[in-house]
């Protein structure tokens, strides 16, 4: 009835699991009462569960991914607080079962919920206005996409109290992560929590490419695109060509596991080595999935608080392009030490040398665009210099590790862990930061607070160093990654800097609630009445701050590259339509997040083999697909009285403003 | 005695650059005691070298950038609509450009001096180390001694050393951080990797490859020593009463953490390919192996 699934997979036994557990739960009951109390399901179901607009799913990626972060958080504060405890003949206080699971949840976290999730999150608020259209091209498409990540963000969340998660290190190399290894459920939620969300990944690649391509406002040629959606469209393009490899690694991974092929097993003719080739190449375009949007951030940020124009727009798309096609080629320089030729392994090294020249071209662009600017210090501006150093930094380990001879002394070393997080914190984390600060009054219609946001970056940044720096060392200390104990008395002190580092960054996420807090209580005392709080150069800033549903009362006709900053120029920015139009859009939809959750009772089934539920939620994921295809009544008009309505409103708050 | 590898290029610049970095003994990488980790080091010491002459300049371009353009400094220049110069953009997209020739042809070049499979040049023959990793633990086997140890490693200095490395369940790497380079252990593989000491002494090794649970204790010491020490030490595993057999390898096989040090006197012919083969088409062993391939 119940599959593998009994009692016994709850882990009574151990307290760090089962207090998170009481903690998780207690908070919850206390949201559920909330609601409640306040009556808000209603409000919660129809202005955010069931909504389209892409601006809310954007909000609501942003926070999912926030959540996860304070999780993969907690996760490396452990991981960190064994290692420097478990030296000596210390055990520490998380055995192998555990910590190897906190390992790989960490790393899976982090990059698929919470990287991934803030990285969509901001792209679905700021593509549509930066394109000056309504919507996205496929609104339901991006409801679906976002609940289906969710069921993988559930997942991996009740793995934590239904069973256990896989302890096999975030990408669960064949093998280990193979039914004669892991015959528990682990590597089944692994799976399934990637497989269904990353369809909600690839389904996000077809819309915002389609978006991006086909609804650019009148005069916005690709050159006139704004760098920000310029790396968005080539972030999309590498999703739909890398993540479709990710699913089909995960399904023969699967037909490996529950139907005995040997596509991967030691035996019988299975090959591991094609599964780690499969997973990097899927695995290295992901990291400029991350890092490209993190690129177009840096490049709004730096032109808008500069007060002049992007240095070199020509040659940074350019180099976006050429970054896209090579992320491709690179993949083997993840597994050197695999006993490939020298002429394979020396290709792939150079390969990946090269692509530090179109990245070191972009970072000079965003040195000459400070270079003669009028720099605000305001906390976007602040990232970005942190970033600049920061990245520079893991740009030049990086091409170190692309060195074969190099590699082969440093791979799987504290040194590549040092250097993978240098540029994932230093790049990807302090570019989506900069974006939320820099993005959030648009989405909000108030500033966050400067001072707390200019504490938590500079914590942030010092605390990557104190964090890192000790783990460079640790690799040339010959310390590898993943160990659970060691004996080398050599290595505990660093590893003692390295946890006081991660309580930095602590400190720096708690500086972050702390003025996401002190922001929303002061909230009318911060507000955006103008749409544009910065003095901004694209048209995000040219429509109230939040923007109404529709975005745009009038669609935008672009001239020039920095449309907006050309309309301020020539006064068209303050122009006011004497008439307005009614304006065709999207109703909401539940079937997505239904759609979804059947899916997640047909995840929770499959892992469990709990096989006629998978059969049921399967017949409910096609039965809601189809009385969707026949729903008609999916879309409406904003009648022009609304329309302008909304608009004088605007108006007049920014006339009073301005006065 | 020995050859050199590859041209070095830069060894002004490394030895200038030995001197700036900190060379602790703790710090293995940079206190190689085997041909191939000092090539290693040099070679890590030029690259960085190398990428510093652009490294330094961006990090100090950004700080005197930030500081000298910071809005209340209104004596310096402000050029708001200047977002174009030939001149920059041939300087930033060619010295990048040159710094990576430089740095690709020294990765080509070392890259090859480097295979590990490429045997060390040298006067003295070279001798053979068969490894197997288990979970958790390691198998060498000594097939010209006819003797074979688990989480024990021994070899003379200046001798040098072809292992041979397979796994006999998940992937693992071998590796002993002080000589130089590593290379993964799979089932149904023949890996090679070539290292020599260049002196006596104890060097830590261990698996770079997370294995599971037992992962962590998959450490061994490599003792180093003369020629003369080294016959010693066979003359008394040799004593040892047990044997490695397939009996004594099933036994292996199950999962231990922590294993101890184990001496086996004798070993059965050509057991590495045994072990090898348990995992290959070319055993015969799996008949039905062909019809149920991949698809």
């Amino acid at each position: 009835m119940f599959g593998k699934l009994t009692l016994d997979a709850v882990p009574y036994h151990e307290p760090i699991v089962m207090i998170t557990l009481a903690m998780v739960g207690v908070l919850g009951l206390a949201l559920v009462g909330a609601l409640t109390f306040y009556k808000k399901w209603q409000w919660l179901w129809s202005e955010w569960f069931t909504s389209v607009d892409h601006k809310k799913i954007g909000i609501m990626y942003i926070i999912v991914a926030m959540i996860m972060l304070l999780r993969g958080f907690a996760d490396a504060i452990m991981m960190r607080a064994q290692l420097a405890v478990a030296s000596a003949g210390s055990e520490g206080f998380l055995p192998p079962h555990h910590y190897d699971q906190i390992f790989t949840a960490h790393g899976v976290i982090m990059i698929f919920f919470m990287a991934m999730p803030f990285m969509v999150g901001l792209m679905n608020i700021v593509v549509p206005l930066q394109i000056g259209a309504r919507d996205v091209a496929f609104p339901f498409l991006n409801s679906l996409s976002f609940w289906l990540f969710v069921v993988g963000v559930a997942l991996i969340n009740i793995s934590l109290g239904v069973g256990e998660f896989a302890q096999t290190g975030w990408l669960a190399y064949p093998p280990l992560s193979g039914i004669e290894y892991s015959p528990g459920v682990g590597v089944d939620y692994w799976i399934w929590s990637l497989q269904i969300s990353g369809l909600g990944t690839l389904l996000t690649g077809v819309n915002f490419f389609a978006t991006i391509l086909k609804m650019r406002a009148p005069g916005m040629t690709l050159m006139k695109m704004p760098v920000f959606t310029w790396t968005a469209l080539c972030t999309n393009i590498l999703i739909l060509a890398a993540f479709p490899v990710l699913t089909v690694t995960l399904a023969l991974l699967t037909f490996d596991r529950y139907l005995g092929t040997h596509f991967f097993t030691n035996d019988l003719g299975g090959n591991q080595m094609m599964y780690v080739n499969l997973i990097w190449i899927w695995g290295h375009p992901e990291v400029y999935i991350l890092i490209l949007p993190a690129f177009g951030i840096f490049s709004e940020v730096v032109a808008t608080f500069t007060k002049k124009k992007l240095f070199g727009y020509t040659s940074l798309v350019w180099a976006t392009a050429v970054i896209t096609i090579l992320s491709f080629v690179v993949w083997l320089h993840h597994f050197f030490t695999m006993g490939s030729g020298a002429s394979v392994n020396a290709f792939f090294g150079i390969a990946t040398m090269i692509i530090s020249i179109p990245t070191g071209v972009k970072i000079f662009n965003w040195l000459f665009t400070m270079y003669r600017g009028r720099i605000e210090f305001s906390t976007p501006i602040i990232w970005t210099i942190g970033f600049l150093i920061t990245f520079t930094i893991g740009g030049m380990t990086g091409v170190l590790l692309a060195v074969p001879g190099a590699d082969f002394v440093l791979h799987n070393s504290l040194f590549l862990i040092a250097h993978f997080h240098n540029v994932i914190i230093g790049g990807v984390v302090f570019g989506y930061l900069a974006g939320f600060v820099y993005w959030f009054p648009k989405a909000f219609g108030f500033k966050l607070n400067e001072k707390l946001g200019r504490i938590a970056a500079y914590l942030w940044i010092s605390g990557f160093f104190v964090a890192f720096v000790p783990l460079y060392l640790l690799g040339f200390m010959g310390m590898t990654r993943r160990l659970n104990n060691y004996d080398n008395p050599a290595w505990t002190p660093l590893l003692a800097i390295a946890l006081v580092g991660a309580f930095i960054v602590g400190a720096a996420i708690l500086f972050q609630l702390l003025q996401l807090y002190v922001s929303i209580r002061d909230r009318d005392q911060n507000r955006d009445l103008t749409g544009d709080p910065w003095g901004g150069r694209t048209l995000e800033w040219s429509t109230s701050s939040p923007p109404p549903f529709y975005n745009f009362a009038k669609v935008p006709e672009v001239k020039e590259l920095d449309a907006f900053w050309e309309m301020k120029k020539d006064g068209s920015a303050d122009h006011i339509p004497a008439k307005y139009e009614k304006i065709h859009m999207p109703k909401n939809a539940s079937e997505g997040l239904i759609i979804s959750a059947f899916s997640l009772v047909f995840g929770f089934a499959m892992i469990w083999h709990i096989w006629w539920l998978a059969i049921v939620s399967t017949i409910g994921m096609l039965a809601t697909f189809i009385a969707r295809s026949y729903n008609t009544d999916v879309d409406y008009y904003v009648p022009a009285e609304e329309v302008a309505a909304i608009e004088n409103k605007h108006i007049q708050a920014k006339q009073a403003s301005q006065a | 005695m020995i050859k050199k590898r590859y041209p070095r290029l830069f060894s002004l610049l490394s030895s200038l650059g030995v001197t700036l970095l900190l060379s602790g003994c703790d710090f293995v990488l940079f206190d190689p005691k085997g041909q191939v980790g000092v090539e290693e080091k040099s070679l890590i010491i030029t690259a960085v070298l190398l990428m510093l002459i652009v490294v330094i300049p961006v990090i100090a371009m950004t700080i005197l950038f930030a500081w000298r353009y910071r809005a209340s400094n209104k004596n310096a220049t402000y050029t708001p609509d200047w977002s174009h110069s030939n001149k920059i953009e041939i300087v930033v997209w060619t010295v990048p450009v040159l710094i990576i020739a430089v740095l690709g042809y020294i990765t080509w070049e070392s890259t090859h001096a480097l295979d590990p499979r490429q045997p060390i040049v040298s006067d003295q023959p070279q001798m053979t180390i068969q490894v197997v990793s288990l979970d958790w633990k390691w198998v060498f086997i000594y097939p010209e001694q006819g003797i074979a140890t688990v989480n024990e490693l021994a070899f003379p200095a200046n001798i040098p050393v072809r292992f041979e490395v397979t796994s006999g369940t998940v992937m693992n790497s071998f590796f002993i951080p002080q000589l130089g380079s590593q290379i993964y252990a799979m089932a149904g593989m023949k890996n090679t990797l070539h290292l020599i000491a260049d002196e006596p002494g104890v060097y830590r090794g261990l698996s770079a490859n997370y294995s599971g649970h037992g992962f962590s204790g998959m450490k061994f010491n490599a003792t180093v020593t003369s020629q003369e020490k080294f016959n010693e030490w066979v003359q008394e595993v040799k004593q040892s009463p047990t044997a490695l057999d397939s009996d004594k390898y099933a036994s292996l096989e199950k999962a231990s953490f922590n294993n101890p040090i184990e001496r086996f006197s004798s070993v059965t012919p050509n057991f590495y390919d045994v072990i090898v083969e348990k995992y290959t088409h070319a055993s015969g062993t799996h008949a039905h192996s062909h019809s149920k391939g991949k698809e």
